[in-house]
């Protein structure tokens, strides 16, 4: 056997999920996807005495748009999100980071409550919810609790979620009608994690930049919504310096670690770089969308 | 542990087995279905070679435990060829010399099934990306990209040969292709003829 001994439980609610997480919490472990949790349980980097099994608990996977945004049950397929129409029309950003988040395989079965949850500072759903001002909601023994993303993501690997809460729904809102974007990220190999990656959403009046959104992956502990970057874009012309002049912000606003795949100078490099290409994706998308 | 009581069906036969919540679904499949087509290389998640389908979707099944796929319809490497007659894909990959020591081939062509149902008349590129989640130590890819695209063009012919003909019943290919099939764990009454691993075919030397 790969995996430590657990006792597994597998609820048919979310009552009955939280019940279990309020008995276990501290040395439990939800199991999602399990596309993250299970290789670390193989390796035996995570020995949790209890593994609580949410994938029977049906009424976690849904996808539903209130006009101003996505409201994905934290159960919901990556690949079922990545194809469903109303993702495509309302967050096509969504869309296209989910369509370089592992491979078909991992996809069909990883949630994206799951990889919220997980924290991964080089998921691409986490810096998507960070630039997207998203926010999660959580039930626990004191009640239902709604956190914003900027407040989710502590450190690697680490969120503000209490043991005892179970993640039930991602909100990401829609992009404003008109809006453009691009994500943008390099992998060495199709799928694999990126080495750096940046979602960009530039929402446009007249022929300049009203708001612009950045979240990058994979640069730091946590997700990185460079602050300087946006102001820098906003209410200005786009031309080729000022995304250079934003690339340069989002060099100065990141903290990548080095590590056997790319040295923390090239990641920090490349940060910029695929800034300044989403910047000139997003801003095409603008003007083929007025 | 206590022991759960697991049942399941692989490749339309029924199992029932016993085992600890930590048994991963590839190891049931092996140790407890007697299926050892399934193939277990990296056991967390980046080797691909466990690939099988559930509910007609690819998943590894070394990161999924057996309880979890109990009332599941899974399909496995020996769920392709019928009788002696390989899968349009199995035989693609034996013509174009798509494998040496074949112990990724199962899960490739696990993964080339479903990604040939989503995108019938793939690009290269496209090829590539689909399979970009399995890993072959023997070939360098070249052929098996070339099996998966020949492979798209002999199914693409067979299926507008039985548009053309409207034959009535599908071949175990169209079989395979087809949307998965709900269960809810109970035996279905039309159980195909058990596939065990020791009634695979042994053919000597290539073909042709």
């Amino acid at each position: 056997m790969k995996p430590a001994p657990f006792e597994y439980h597998c609820p048919r609610t979310v009552d009955e999920g939280t019940a279990l997480l309020a008995e276990y919490g501290d040395d439990a472990k939800v199991l999602a996807g399990g596309q993250s949790l299970v290789p670390l349980m193989n390796m035996r980097l995570a020995r949790p005495a209890n593994l609580i099994d949410i994938n029977r608990i049906e009424s976690l996977a849904y996808i539903r748009d209130d006009g101003r945004t996505l409201r994905i049950g934290a159960l919901t397929r990556q690949r079922a999100t990545e194809r469903a129409p109303q993702v495509s029309e309302r967050c096509p950003l969504l869309r296209d980071a989910l369509r370089l988040v592992g491979h078909a395989q991992i996809r069909n079965r990883g949630t994206i409550g799951g990889s919220i949850a997980h924290a991964d500072p080089a998921a691409e759903l986490t810096a998507i919810l960070v630039a997207l001002d998203g926010e999660v909601t959580a039930r626990g023994p004191k009640g239902t609790r709604v956190i914003a993303a900027r407040d989710l993501f502590v450190s690697y690997l680490t969120t503000s979620l209490d043991p005892r809460e179970l993640l039930t729904e991602v909100c990401f809102p829609a992009l404003p009608a008109g809006a453009g974007w691009s994500w943008m990220e390099i992998a060495r190999r199709h799928g694999e994690f990126a080495l750096a990656g940046v979602g960009v959403v530039l929402a446009a009046r007249g022929g300049t930049i009203a708001t612009a959104r950045i979240g990058l992956t994979g640069v730091g502990p946590t997700p990185v919504r460079p602050a300087e970057a946006e102001r820098l874009l906003a209410g200005r012309s786009p031309s080729e310096d000022l995304w250079k002049g934003a690339a340069e912000a989002v060099r100065a606003a990141v903290t990548p670690d080095g590590d056997i795949h790319a040295s923390a100078e090239y990641r920090t490099h490349v940060a910029g770089v695929l800034t300044q290409r989403a910047l000139r994706e997003a801003w095409e998308r603008v003007r083929e969308a007025a | 542990m206590p022991l759960r009581r697991i049942t399941l069906r692989v490749n339309g036969t029924t199992y029932t087995g016993e085992a600890e919540p930590r048994k991963t679904l590839a190891d049931f499949i092996r140790e407890d279905c007697g299926l050892t087509g399934t193939h277990l290389g990296c056991e967390h998640g980046v080797c691909g070679a466990c690939t099988i389908l559930m509910d007609g979707q690819t998943v590894r099944s070394c990161l999924m435990f057996a309880v979890q796929a109990e009332g599941a319809e899974l399909t496995t490497v020996e769920g392709l060829a019928d009788g002696d007659r390989l899968h349009p894909i199995q035989q693609a990959y034996w013509d174009h010399h798509a494998l040496q020591c074949g112990f990724c081939t199962p899960g490739f062509l696990m993964t080339t099934v479903e990604f040939l149902n989503d995108n019938p008349q793939p690009t290269e590129r496209e090829i590539r990306e689909g399979l970009a989640g399995n890993l072959c130590r023997c070939t360098g890819y070249q052929n098996i990209v070339k099996a998966v695209a020949a492979a798209a063009s002999t199914l693409a012919a067979a299926s507008g040969a039985r548009r053309e003909t409207r034959t009535a019943a599908p071949s175990r290919a169209t079989d395979v292709m087809a949307a998965p099939r709900k269960t809810d764990g109970t035996p279905a009454a039309s159980q195909r003829p058990r596939h065990s691993g020791k009634t695979a075919k042994r053919r000597s030397g290539p073909k042709r």
